[in-house]
């Protein structure tokens, strides 16, 4: 049913096969089955509670399907842990941002490399050597690519706590960032913010992917947005994939309009595909 | 041109006394810590040497409760696992003193790593009675391991000896237990500049999204757990080098409560807030004493108040801190600090 790219699209950066997930009676995820391409932005969208939120976390490694497989860039990390998936490069973003408040902006962004890092303890008690060469490289390279380029300079200081909801989104990925992501798995990056800050937000998602070749896998509402920066749109609903292909395949597909229509949304997507749309049929 | 000035100014950004103003002040603290024992007298020399043992220890458990967000109250059996190392070294083996401190760090911090076990699983006010139960344990051991801990009647040590002087009183003892804290608290300062403090404060804020960002939970909070008695072990090594008996009353829970409490009134989370809360809770019962005195010839029974009283104190010193300046003591430096900053303009 789906489309599948010719073979000279690049390698496949992440694929599921098949996964499963239960919570209790309620089936979450049932054989879901997707691939997202090397430097492609790929977006997951559906319905409240169509099983996005638990496909990212099963993604990352929080909740161990019942069924299916993983691989990311030839390996499977089924078997893997949280922390070593973030190794092997995979980051990603919280639907309810999860910055640490007790912190500022710039530990916050310096955390995201911890586990690239390798000063022990001893070596952190006296600050000496790799202690010290590892946190003044991580520093110079925190200021000269991810600050400047998310233009969060002001802030860089300033405790999280006191920060705007949409700084508070950038500075997530910011620290996504500082984590050498080979994917970046974003949680509705745009989620409540303004006309403004989604332009914004989604500028630095393409500037992300055009600059430091980072796959991008999303799951968000904003149709317009979804229609407007991504290459290849899963849709899921109860839990099961009902299409995937680009984005005017997948918002012409009556299965998809029909998962809309009780959510109340459907109206809202066809006016944002509509417009979608037409600006890119402009832009071509 | 640009790049290099951007570099210094992270170094600059990066120090741990960042300003000249602040060099400043800290050389001058050096020169005062320095100079103390030649200007003040053996009381107050004595009381420098316990307000130090205090902050070694407090700052170790602001590692595991302030910084990484484990509460333990653990702390005061971890002080006497190190105190009964060192005194077992020095009276068995007579080995230096500086080897008797390392060996007593390391066996607590090997005791803490074993009750941290737990943390991963049990969290808050659990993983608190958890480490009371550690404590009551350790208790038992040192009370009943009579071969090794002398049982209820403890073991009596020889002072520390530097260069074939007994470090015997406490204007010696001074020069082995002060630069001792300074470097330990130097060090607990240097690990929030770096990738292992700062997984520990992420461990604290929010320890799902920690996991994340690929910190592996138990280790960490196992290292944190190793820091922390490793700090209360060196501490109640010197404790014993300071008081020369060790009894298995030396270290009841209260004194564990003792240093939570410090670490509360003077900032969860601040090195600063650990060295000024266990110098102001060192000095509360003495200032009590004095008090006490001046009181006696109203009060006859004053004297007879004084232990209640103390308690009474402590206690109201915990919950007015709690209400009223939850970031304690070192937030209300720093706003003192603002004031004369900004001074004579408005705040
Ligand atoms: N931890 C959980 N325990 C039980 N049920 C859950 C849990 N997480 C999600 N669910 C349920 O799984 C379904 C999918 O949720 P979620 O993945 O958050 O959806 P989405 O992100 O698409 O809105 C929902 O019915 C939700 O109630
Ligand atoms: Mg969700």
């Amino acid at each position: 049913m789906a489309v599948e790219m010719s073979s000279d699209e690049g390698r496949t950066a992440l694929a599921v096969d098949g996964l499963r997930l239960s919570f209790g009676g309620l089936r979450a995820l049932d054989g879901v089955s997707f691939t997202a391409r090397e430097g492609s932005v790929t977006s997951i969208i559906g319905p409240n509670g169509a099983g996005k939120t638990s496909l990212f976390n099963t993604i990352s490694g929080f909740y161990r399907p019942g069924a299916g497989s993983i691989r990311f860039f030839d390996t499977p990390v089924d078997g893997l842990r949280p922390p070593e998936r973030a190794r092997l490069g995979m980051a990603r973003t919280f639907q309810n941002i999860s910055l640490f408040q007790g912190m500022t902006v710039l530990d916050n962004i310096k955390l995201g490399r911890h586990a690239h890092m390798a000063t022990g303890v001893l070596e952190a008690l006296f600050y000496l050597g790799r202690a010290r060469r590892e946190e003044m490289e991580l520093r110079r390279e925190v200021e000269e690519r991810i600050i400047d380029f998310l233009e969060i300079d002001h802030i860089r200081n300033a405790p999280v706590s006191a920060l705007s909801y949409g700084l508070r989104k950038r500075v997530e990925l910011a620290r996504a960032l500082a984590m050498r992501p080979r994917i970046l798995l974003l949680d509705e990056p745009v989620a409540g913010m303004n006309r403004e800050e989604t332009e914004d937000m989604a500028r630095f998602i393409l500037d992300v992917r055009e600059e430091w070749g980072v796959t991008i896998l999303m799951v968000e509402h904003d149709m317009g947005m979804v229609m407007d920066i991504s290459d290849h749109v899963v849709v899921l609903n109860f839990g099961q994939v009902i299409a995937k292909g680009d984005p005017g395949q997948v918002s012409s597909n009556p299965d998809v309009i029909a998962a809309y229509l009780g959510s109340g949304e459907v109206d809202d997507l066809r006016a944002r595909v509509r417009e979608a749309a037409g600006a890119a049929g402009g832009a071509a | 041109m640009r790049i290099g000035t951007a570099k210094e100014t992270y170094r600059h950004d990066e120090a741990l006394f960042d300003t000249p103003v602040q060099r400043w002040w800290l050389a001058g603290l050096f020169v005062a810590i320095a100079a103390f024992p030649f200007v003040a007298d053996a009381y107050w020399i004595y009381l420098g040497c316990l307000v130090a043992i205090n902050i070694a220890s407090a700052t170790g458990l602001n590692i595991l409760t302030g910084f990484t967000g484990l509460v333990s109250l653990g702390q005061a059996a971890f002080m006497g696992v190190g105190a009964y190392i060192v005194a077992w070294l020095e009276i068995n083996l007579g080995t230096p003193f500086f080897v008797n401190l390392l060996a007593g760090g390391l066996g607590a911090g090997l005791i803490g790593i074993l009750v941290g076990i737990p943390s991963l699983r049990v969290k808050g006010l659990y993983l608190a009675i958890a480490t009371i139960a550690a404590s009551v344990i350790l208790h038992f051991v040192f009370a009943n391991w009579t071969s090794v801990t002398g049982g209820q009647s403890g073991l009596t040590m020889p002072p520390a000896t530097f260069l074939g002087t007994a470090l015997d009183q406490p204007d010696k003892l001074y020069w082995l237990i002060v630069p001792v804290t300074v470097l330990m608290v130097l060090g607990a300062s240097n690990l929030f500049r770096t990738r292992i403090g700062r997984a520990f404060i992420a461990i604290r804020d929010r320890d799902i999204s920690a996991e994340v960002l690929g910190i592996p939970l138990l280790r960490y909070k196992l290292y944190s757990f190793a820091l922390s008695s490793f700090y209360a072990g060196v501490a109640g090594g010197l404790w014993a080098y300071f008081f020369r008996v060790v009894t298995p009353e030396s270290f009841p829970l209260v004194m564990s409560i003792f240093f939570l409490a410090a670490i509360i009134v003077g900032g969860m989370g601040s090195i600063l807030g650990g060295i000024l809360g266990a110098a102001f809770m060192t000095m509360v019962p003495e200032a009590l004493k004095l008090i006490v005195g001046w009181l006696s010839p109203w009060l006859p029974d004053a004297v007879a108040l004084l232990s209640p009283v103390r308690t009474i104190v402590f206690g109201a010193l915990i919950v007015g801190f709690l209400i009223f300046e939850p970031r304690g003591l070192a937030e209300a430096w720093r706003r003192l600090r603002r004031f004369f900053h900004l001074w004579p303009f408005k705040t």
